[in-house]
């Protein structure tokens, strides 16, 4: 009926020939529907992205039309307004830091986290799930309920407008997710090779490097990836913490926009640069996505 | 020994080793601290960077507190949680946050099982169709809020407006409905822009549990001549369930606490302004710390409310991983 799965063709007898056939000329006949909807949902659902593209490359004056305008000249006009800073407002200082504060707290994330997650999986410790529901509940505690000490403790001790603040609190904020992913994969490495491993008389730190580390190898990676996302996403922290020095890419978008008035390409070039770097690696990494922002409870 | 409730089979066998049994007491309180210390490091960390904060922010809501008035500082006890809850803005605000989420969360979710179902079906581009919806998700969500508000909603030069203009040319009509979307229907507006972010998110979650489900049964459902609506009723949403519930409650988790979208497209204004919002502009504008600190508390609360259930489904994956 639906996907064509390995069981079918073990269940397959002789005298469900018949039945199967039928079963699956309906798949075909469903699956032609079927994917005409999906296609038109795809289609839907994609006209804002492709519409943001489209009017990145398209001059202010095409940009800025009812009707819109569709097959208008592309320009790389507004990228090269955007990147040199035609406006006086240089997108680069923004950009350095987010991918300084996404990349710095990821590592450090990582450096808490697989440890946690070690200690939560492969050697788990009493009462782990207590441990572990510890840790997503802090992820549940609202941002805003927290925030204003912060803002105060950032104000009186001198680190307002410092993105390393921003780095350690991006750590705090990611470092659950990583938890709750990194002890899933950790939990993947078959006990049986830990054992073995053992029983050859493998230190740890050998079991780490030659059972571990491979198997928990892509999991370590999907993890960095979302914690990247996040930290690269996050706007509200950083609007109320940072500001001319140490402001991230999101908060450089939501001032350009107030700075540039209603210049849609530029908004548009804008919002297409910024997003690039999580399009592609979301792109790239679409399965372990889900798996880690489901907290790897689903796989 | 873990607990009775930790995975039975895995740690029995995992912790079961000739150490424990050989060595003496400082060998197992030896052994006890090489399990905890990894785990320490990041616990110590979070604890102090997001359970401190909020022991502060606990603390400040008893306060009166505004920073442009320093020196009228002083204990308040309840004052501020009776401002919160006889203030009309901030008790809309509580029932925009309620409204906004369940909308959001219900809807992505029934848009998120349709296109998963669809998509679990073969078809010609299947990875494009896949790819292509996945991309709401994976714009930045300022972003995807800045194009919202002036690429799409914009009345003068905005897609939808100007898409109408084009469908009412066609039949040679010069007055085509000019809908201001953001100022007629702003909750609308940000309750579509969310649904368009997050039913990518449900979409990949229940596909995922369509792909995981035991085909076996469901082809021997088939031969034994079950329709595809019975199939469908009896095996896959009762498979489906805990996913649709692990997407239900991390949607609402992120939803709740959505601050970019009501940010961007309406600051708040015309009644969509939410707790975060709400919380935002009253101690960053209005400076009022006592009042913003509770309003931050009872959000915290609801939460709460959310985060029971959410860890109930949470602990029934955590049962079914230990009964595999």
């Amino acid at each position: 009926m639906t996907t064509l799965s390995p069981t079918r063709k073990k269940a397959a007898g002789p005298k469900f020939l018949v039945r199967k056939r039928k079963s699956r000329l309906d798949a075909t006949r469903n699956s032609t529907v079927a994917g005409l909807i999906a296609w038109t949902a795809a289609l839907i659902f994609a006209i804002p992205v492709l519409w943001m593209l489209l009017t990145s490359f398209h001059s202010e004056v095409d940009a800025a039309t009812n009707p819109p305008s569709l097959f208008a000249d592309l320009t790389l006009e507004s990228y090269q307004d955007f990147f040199s800073g035609a406006s006086g407002l240089s997108p680069w200082p923004p950009l350095i830091n987010s991918a300084t504060a996404s990349i710095t707290s990821t590592v450090l994330v990582l450096v808490l986290a697989i440890p946690a997650a070690y200690a939560l999986s492969i050697r788990p410790i009493r009462k782990w799930t207590d441990v572990m529901f510890f840790f997503l509940s802090t992820k549940m505690l609202p941002v805003v309920a927290a925030i204003l000490p912060l803002f105060l403790f950032a104000r009186n001790f001198g680190v307002l407008d410092n993105i390393w603040f921003l780095v350690l609190l991006y750590t705090s904020m990611n470092l659950p997710i990583a938890v709750w992913m990194m002890r899933s994969f950790l939990a993947e490495v078959p006990v049986e090779m830990l054992e073995a491993a053992q029983i050859d008389g493998a230190g740890l730190l050998l079991t780490l490097r030659k059972v571990v580390a491979p198997v928990a190898m892509p999991g370590i990676a999907a993890t960095a990836l979302i914690c990247f996302i996040f930290s690269w996403n996050e706007l509200l922290l950083a609007r109320v913490l940072t500001g001319v020095v140490a402001g991230t890419a999101p908060v450089f978008l939501t001032s350009f926009v107030s700075s540039q008035g209603l210049f849609l390409a530029k908004v548009c070039t804008a919002a297409v640069v910024i997003s690039l770097p999580v399009l592609l690696a979301g792109f790239a990494a679409q399965d372990k996505l889900v798996q880690g922002l489901s907290l790897g409870a689903v796989k | 020994m873990p607990t009775a409730t930790a995975t039975k089979p895995r740690s029995a066998s995992r912790s079961a080793g000739p150490p424990q049994d050989s060595r003496g007491r400082r060998g197992q309180r030896k052994d006890r601290w090489s399990r905890r210390g990894p785990l320490l490091p990041a616990l110590i960390f979070l604890i102090v960077v997001t359970q401190l904060p909020f022991l502060a922010t606990l603390i400040i809501s008893f306060m009166n507190w505004n920073s442009l008035r320093p020196d009228e500082t002083s204990f308040a006890g309840l004052d501020n949680y009776v401002s919160v809850l006889s203030d009309a803005d901030l008790r809309q605000s509580i029932l925009t946050t309620i409204i906004l989420t369940a909308t959001v969360v219900l809807v992505s979710l029934v848009l998120g099982l349709v296109l998963a179902l669809l998509l679990d079906k073969k078809f010609i581009g299947r990875g494009v169709v896949r790819t292509l919806l996945i991309a709401p998700f994976l714009v930045v969500p300022v972003a995807a809020a800045l194009i919202w508000k002036h690429a799409l909603l914009n009345p003068s030069y905005g897609l939808i407006n100007g898409t109408l203009t084009w469908v009412w040319s066609l039949f040679g009509s010069d007055n085509p409905p000019q809908p201001e979307i953001l100022s007629q229907a702003p909750l609308l507006a940000v309750e579509a822009s969310l649904i368009w972010q997050w039913t990518p998110f449900m979409m990949l979650i229940l596909l995922a549990g369509l792909q995981s489900r035991p085909m076996d049964v469901i082809e021997a459902a088939q031969i034994d001549g079950a329709s595809g609506w019975q199939i469908f009723r009896h095996l896959t949403l009762p498979h489906l369930r805990q996913y649709i519930e692990l997407g239900g409650l991390l949607g609402t988790i992120y939803i709740v606490q959505n601050f970019d979208a009501v940010f961007t497209l309406t600051a708040g204004g015309l009644g969509t302004a939410n707790l975060p919002y709400s919380i935002y502009q009253t101690f960053y504008f209005a400076n009022e710390y006592g009042l913003a600190s509770a309003t931050g508390v009872i959000a915290v609360i609801g939460t709460i409310i959310v985060a029971i259930f959410a860890l109930r489904t949470v602990f029934t994956l955590f049962q079914k991983e230990e009964s595999r």
